[in-house]
């Protein structure tokens, strides 16, 4: 079976090149050596911290920024070089909902432009592939006419959500697309992209902060650190039984109503990748091989994984 | 006080539009002369070129010539009008052709970046580096003395100008998430500059199109004037003015005539183009640049009305809060909120945005800005003392010593220039007169207090170089400065990462319990919320809709929105679905007569939507603000 989406050893570093004047600035190793495929209708979860490149993550599987190394591959095809953004295979949905809208066009020019750039289809084809889109994701056809700044941030990401869907898309990347939400919307916003996943046969890959958010809509979960996948398991497992030191400090860090608060662990993300394991520093199974090399990936189950010397083993 | 503040309002207004009618006038002025300067050719106007040495140097008024004639006798009306004639095309010409050329060059440098843009500025940088005069006189003797020339001289010399604002704002632009919408809808580079780049960037070249076209038409007349503009015999205004200058004592009017014509035709452009700019630029619009008052505007409707403080520590009652601004409806954010905060305890304020939250907390110390807040009534007592009938003096002396505030973007609450211990002593030296060494000792103590890991290096630095649960840390350490009664914490963990807000939250309940601390912690996430606090309120549409122990409140919730908002948020390990509550919240601009939350609640009834839903109580320790609650209690 070919999987959706498939990413091989992708690395995106920043910086390094030289300038014309004075030294290379150092390279910042965004995202490093992440491995992972997604069958089709599944919905992978990515969770890491600020900084982690989870976004720098999510705009190479867009297209949107070329990867520094490794292959992503779409249907088991690979993109040209340069090519761009992947015609409309793989879309995107904007954590900023109103930011994702060009404040000086109308939501139909918005909603048209996919549509005539990517499909090629008349204006009366348009008209009605919207119509279908807008009574897909609950939106009014009177909204049509107007500017983005006249909605609210929910109403604005079901607009993102129609564009992201206008070009009939495999994949769709969903960058945070519930934290600039009202709670009592993102609810909202989380279930109607769970039945247009039904209804449209669509593989999600949804990145967020928010662990609950991530385990509820997932099927798998990959947890980020310093640009790598430390932990790659089913989302019903992840946070429950987790292995890697790090995704249990996530886990036990999130707040849960009744649950007394965690005693904290200390440290943040560390500003650059040091030698050996990233999470060493901040890890208290860390022994002298975890700060000597970095760990390869364990294999646990077929394509889930754990990159640590000394992951966890019992159950919680 | 208030009549100063409307006073100054009202000034602000004046001054906006008397601006306005300047830009009118100067628009109006323009237009004149722009007409007659294009109906030339249909005036009843003799040749300008017509030399008769016969009637030369003429006075204004003489026969046939109302403005006289110059040294070669020439009629100066008629030359007056061709001559502003070419020196307005030239100033716009040279404007069009500065702000096509230094706009490619600013949109292509602030899009595609990287070399390109390096490559184009630091040329542009040359040109800059030059003397503008100069720069201009070189051009023309390059190419020689003539209009055109002069045209291309002036235009070359002001796309820098040009070229550094809309890179700017183009490089504002490229990177914001519309642009990888439209790459993502298939647009190609020239289509996403035209379609999506060059609406968002226009204004801008308005605005600096507008700020510059007087000045070229100076610049133009200024080489005109030195001889390499226009040749003789043809008038510009420049050109006229070089020939008067010799005949400056004995026949004024003919450099005074070409004179006052440039003062007119640049000063109604600098006027119009003022206009332009307040009208394109929304930062300038409307007052808003105006740094908001000390104290929130206070007009109590219910002055009179006394209540009576019991021994509570903060006792909010009816409090109420309105935006008011002109050309827009009155929001009406928090509608007549009732609190009380006990010593030692941490009530939790929970909300989604637009409740009134945080205009409430901001509101107890006079801090929601004015305008455009109205304190519309309300009491806040704190151990008695109502706040809202403190003057300035009284409320800075309350301000940061007895009741201090945590905000949700620490780095936005910090100074950027100072560093973290400079802050913190300030904070101390302002309400405790004593040596700098011993507020920076006690800054250093507080710094070890809120855990801040190398305290005494910490100390010394900036903001800029902290990690964003550090940066909070500081502001934690700035609330307690002067050992508050009470902390407002404004959604103090919202912006952190999730492990960082698990530290933030285990320091916040050890210093509560260390220093006995009463806490207001303003959210808009239950679990957080019940991490730390002992009671809540739960607030929509400006109003508190439920209260109680926060254990009980989230066992057995009364209120269906408060029910609502707990099941719609997801919980780790909760494997399930959240259930979302339908609708949007109403806008403060028109809330419903009834209960504002009627309209999304499944359990409404008629009564619900007919009038005003009182507040009723539960127990001993819970209200609700419903007429058909939720089985509880």
């Amino acid at each position: 079976m070919t999987a959706a989406i498939e990413a091989r050893n992708l690395s995106k570093t920043f910086g390094g090149e030289r300038r014309w004047f004075g030294r290379a600035r150092p390279p910042v190793c965004a995202v490093r050596e992440v491995s992972f495929r997604v069958a089709a209708g599944e919905t992978l979860g990515i969770v890491g911290e600020s900084g982690c490149g989870k976004t720098t993550l999510a705009r190479m599987l867009a297209g949107l920024l070329p990867p520094s190394g490794g292959r992503i591959s779409v249907d088991g095809k690979e993109p040209r070089a340069g090519a761009g953004p992947w015609g409309g295979l793989v879309q995107y949905v904007f954590q900023d909902p109103l930011g994702a809208l060009n404040p000086r066009k109308t939501i139909r020019q918005i909603m048209h432009a996919p549509l005539r750039h990517l499909l090629g289809m008349d204006a009366p084809a348009r008209e009605a592939r919207v119509a279908e889109l807008f009574d897909a994701v609950n939106l009014h056809l009177a909204f049509l006419d107007r500017y983005p700044h006249e909605f609210s941030g929910g109403q604005a990401q079901r607009i993102g959500i129609a564009r992201a869907l206008a070009a009939n898309p495999r994949i769709v990347v969903l960058d945070e697309p519930v934290s600039a939400l009202d709670v009592s919307v993102q609810a909202q916003v989380l279930n109607l992209l769970a039945d247009l996943r039904r209804a449209y046969h669509l593989t999600y890959l949804l990145i967020s902060h928010d662990l609950a958010v991530v385990e509820a809509v997932s099927d798998r979960v990959a947890v980020l650190y310093c640009g790598a996948i430390v932990e790659l398991a089913d989302a019903a497992e992840v946070f429950a039984r987790a292995r890697h030191p790090y995704t249990r400090l996530l886990a036990d860090s999130a707040p849960v109503p009744g649950r007394p608060p965690a005693a904290a662990a200390p440290g943040e993300l560390p500003d650059a990748p040091t030698r050996g394991c990233a999470f060493a520093a901040r890890c208290s199974r860390a022994d002298a091989a975890c700060r000597q090399r970095a760990p390869e990936p364990v294999y646990t189950r077929k394509e889930n994984y754990v990159r640590c010397f000394r992951p966890l083993e019992t159950p919680r | 006080m208030s009549g100063a503040r409307f006073a100054a309002s009202f000034a602000a207004l004046g001054a906006l539009l008397l601006r306005h009618r300047l830009a009118g006038l100067g628009a109006l002025v323009l237009l004149v002369v722009a007409a007659l300067a294009a109906a030339a050719p249909l005036l009843p106007l003799p040749n300008p070129d017509l030399t008769d040495l016969a009637n030369r140097l003429q006075r204004p008024g003489a026969p046939g010539h109302p403005l006289g004639t110059d040294h070669l006798g020439r009629d100066l009306l008629a030359r007056l009008v061709w001559g502003t004639r070419l020196s307005l095309a030239v100033g716009v010409f040279a404007s069009l052709i500065a702000a096509l050329a230094g706009s490619c060059i600013g949109i292509a440098a602030g899009f595609f970046g990287g070399r390109t843009d390096n490559l184009l500025m630091r040329g542009i940088d040359m040109l800059m580096a030059f003397p503008y005069i100069l720069l201009a006189l070189a051009i023309v003797a390059a190419l020689g003395p003539g209009l055109l020339n002069a045209l291309y001289a002036v235009a070359i010399v002001n796309i820098p100008f040009f070229a550094r604002s809309v890179r700017g704002a183009t490089a504002a632009i490229a990177h914001r998430e519309f642009v990888d919408a439209a790459r993502l809808a298939g647009m190609r580079n020239w289509r996403i500059i035209g379609g999506e780049i060059l609406p968002n960037v226009a204004p801008v070249i308005t605005i600096a199109m507008s700020t510059t076209i007087g000045w070229m038409i100076l610049e133009t007349a200024g080489l005109s004037f030195l001889g390499l503009g226009s040749q003789p015999p043809q008038a510009d205004l420049g050109s006229m003015l070089g020939e008067g200058r010799n005949l400056l004592i004995n026949a004024p009017h003919v450099s005074v005539v070409p004179g006052a014509m440039i003062f007119v035709v640049v000063v109604s452009i600098n006027l119009l183009g003022d206009g332009v700019r307040d009208w394109l630029d929304p930062r300038l619009r409307a007052g808003q640049l105006s740094r908001p008052a000390a104290v929130t505007r206070i007009e109590r409707a219910d002055a009179g009305a006394a209540h009576r403080p019991d021994g509570a520590l903060l006792q909010v009652r009816g409090l109420r809060t309105r935006f008011v601004s002109a050309g827009a409806r009155t929001q009406y954010a928090v509608n007549g909120v009732d609190l009380t905060v006990d010593a030692g305890q941490c009530l939790g304020l929970i909300g989604e945005s637009g409740s009134g939250k945080s205009v409430t907390a901001l509101s107890l110390l006079g801090l929601a800005p004015s305008p455009p807040a109205v304190i519309g009534g309300g009491r806040v007592y704190l151990a008695g003392e109502d706040l809202l009938a403190a003057d300035f003096e009284r409320l800075r002396a309350i301000r940061g010593r007895r009741v201090a505030y945590i905000f949700q973007n620490p780095m936005a609450a910090l100074h950027p220039l100072m560093t973290v211990g400079a802050q913190l002593t300030e904070a101390i030296r302002c309400h405790r007169r004593m040596p700098r060494q011993a507020a920076l000792d006690e800054a250093l103590g507080l710094l070890r207090q809120v855990r801040m890991p190398g305290a005494a290096a910490r100390a010394r630095q900036y903001p800029h170089e902290l990690s964003g649960g550090m940066r909070q840390r500081v502001g934690i350490a700035l609330a307690l400065a002067n050992a508050p009664e009470l902390v407002i914490a404004d959604e103090p963990t919202t912006a952190l990462d999730v492990t960082v807000q698990a530290q933030i939250l285990q320091l916040l309940a050890q210093l509560r319990r260390e220093r006995n601390l009463a806490l207001i912690f303003v959210t808009h996430d239950f679990a957080v919320l019940s991490q730390l606090c002992d009671r809540v309120a739960v607030m929509y549409a400006g109003r508190i809709v439920e209260s109680g122990p926060t254990h009980d409140i989230l066992a057995r919730p009364a209120h269906p929105y408060t029910a609502g908002l707990i099941r719609c948020a997801p919980r780790l390990g909760g494997g399930r679905r959240p259930a979302a509550i339908p609708g949007l919240p109403p806008a403060a601009d028109r809330l419903p007569r009834g209960c504002a939350f009627a309209p999304r609640c499944a359990r409404r009834r008629e009564a619900c939507e007919a009038g005003k839903v009182a507040s009723t109580r539960l127990s001993a320790a819970r209200r609700v603000r419903c007429l058909y609650p939720l089985e509880a209690a």
